[in-house]
């Protein structure tokens, strides 16, 4: 248990692990409701966010490394760019929200060589084991792995 | 004993063969905070009531509350009393339960109060997306209600709930697999948008007509009529008065969907519920599958 998670994201970790299981859906719910919207030049273009179907919801993301270009367009950014992260996901599903949220908080304005380091089983350190099916973690970890597949072709080409 | 809330007089309902089962989104709206009356939420996504909910329904969880932690089955009668008296709810309570997805979750935790026998339990046509449509008041604000004493009653699952090995025997017999054409051909082996299901396998239950749960419901969740309804199970799979019937999806939570709209919108007497499902069919080993459109044929019995 002791890898070298951000401390962000460690933070959250601890925080869920503290909590009863009633208190910990409500921390997710926080999560979902905090969840920012989409930038103007993401809001008016949803074509550039990519689905994740492993969600039972729909929902959508788009990462940015370095210095705000969008894929594609430009030299790698290096493993040392920042990236910035956003999604898209409607109120009805407030559990992909909150699973988004929590990506959100934990991995915004990281590095790009600090979110490749984040392990894939993610969702499982969350102690939600007990409170989401286990079909909802599944759904977390395809944004993650989508989150990581994009910053790695865009931080290392 | 307190009188039980009237059934809903609508007469879309009055043509079902149990229109008592259903009542409308206005009913609802009507009859809130009566004595003996309970609204239930129950939602495929763990959050949605805490976003908001009908003023004074209570949530029922289909995962973290009817589902034993531990075995792949439902409560038993001691936790499904124990579960009923922390949300106030009283064996002679009317309960009323709606949900999000048309109602799965509604129909799947309605088929799971019929296990324990409790006297009356309804659906909300239309579920929650339909009481939204209807402007209907929502709230965040948490219930209030006084628990209760719910006896413990055995769960009793002869009658509405279907073993894999219930099903082996049943083979010959009509099947409904409600799940997507593209599960009940093989192609996949889990709904769209609901990957990782988990099953080794794809196909279907030999000899079972496939009738995707959503044929029932309106474009806006709500049930269609009788006559639709029979249009397409009657005519169509041909079921039957008669018929010991079985249906099936992935997890049973879209074949209790079915399972209402046979038991009680066109009555069958005599329908069950394969919990089980896919994923435990198309994991078992050495079970009959059928691959592609054509129903199949029961296989020779050694």
């Amino acid at each position: 248990m002791s890898e070298n998670l951000p401390e962000s994201l460690q933070e959250i970790i601890d925080d869920f692990a503290a909590l009863a299981e009633p208190d910990k859906l409500q921390l997710l719910l926080e999560f979902s409701n905090e969840l920012p919207g989409l930038p103007e030049r993401y809001a008016d273009h949803p074509e550039l966010l990519e689905p994740v179907p492993e969600c039972q919801s729909p929902i959508f993301l788009v990462t940015e490394v370095g210095d705000g270009e969008q894929a594609g367009t430009e030299a790698p950014a290096g493993e040392d760019a920042e990236v910035r992260l956003f999604f898209s996901a409607p109120p009805e599903a407030p559990t992909t929200r909150g699973f988004a949220g929590i990506l959100h908080e934990g991995l915004n304005g990281l590095t790009a060589k600090e979110i490749l380091e984040v392990p894939s089983d993610l969702a499982l350190k969350l102690s939600l084991n007990d409170s989401v099916s286990p079909l909802r973690l599944r759904g977390m970890s395809g944004m993650l792995a989508r989150i990581q597949r994009q910053v790695k072709e865009k931080a290392l080409g | 004993m307190t009188q039980r809330p009237a059934a809903d007089p609508n007469e879309k309902f009055s043509d079902y063969a149990h229109g008592e089962k259903l009542v409308s989104t206005a009913w609802v709206a009507e009859h809130l905070g009566d004595d003996g009356l309970v609204i239930v939420e129950s939602d495929e996504d763990v959050l949605l009531y805490e976003t908001g909910h009908i003023p004074g329904a209570v949530k029922v969880d289909w995962h973290t509350e009817l589902n034993d932690p531990v075995t792949r089955d439902y409560l038993d009668g001691e936790g499904f009393a124990a579960l009923m008296s922390k949300k106030g709810i009283s064996r002679e309570d009317t309960v009323v339960i709606y949900g999000d997805k048309s109602n799965w979750w509604a129909a799947y935790a309605l088929w799971v109060f019929e296990l324990f026998g409790h006297p009356d339990v309804r659906l909300m046509d239309g579920g929650r997306a339909a009481w939204i449509a209807s402007g209907g008041e929502m709230t965040t604000d948490a219930p209030k209600r006084e628990t209760t004493e719910y006896p413990v009653v055995d769960r009793v699952d002869a009658g509405s709930r279907a073993f894999m090995t219930d099903v082996l025997d049943h083979l010959g017999k009509p099947l409904i697999d409600v799940r997507s054409p593209e599960e009940y051909t093989g192609a996949r082996t889990h709904m769209p948008d609901y990957p990782e299901e988990g099953a080794l396998r794809g196909g279907h239950i030999p000899t079972a007509a496939s009738v995707p749960w959503a044929r029932a419901a309106n474009d806006d969740g709500t049930f269609r009529s009788r006559d639709e309804l029979e249009a397409i199970y009657t005519d169509e799979v041909g079921l039957d008065r008669n018929d010991d019937i079985i249906a099936y999806c992935r997890i049973g939570e879209r074949s209790s969907h079915t399972w209402f709209v046979l038991r009680y919108l066109l009555g069958y007497e005599s329908v069950r519920n394969y919990d089980g499902s896919w994923t435990e069919w198309g994991n078992a080993v050495r079970v009959p599958i059928v691959k592609g459109e054509d129903r199949g044929e029961v296989p020779g019995r050694a």
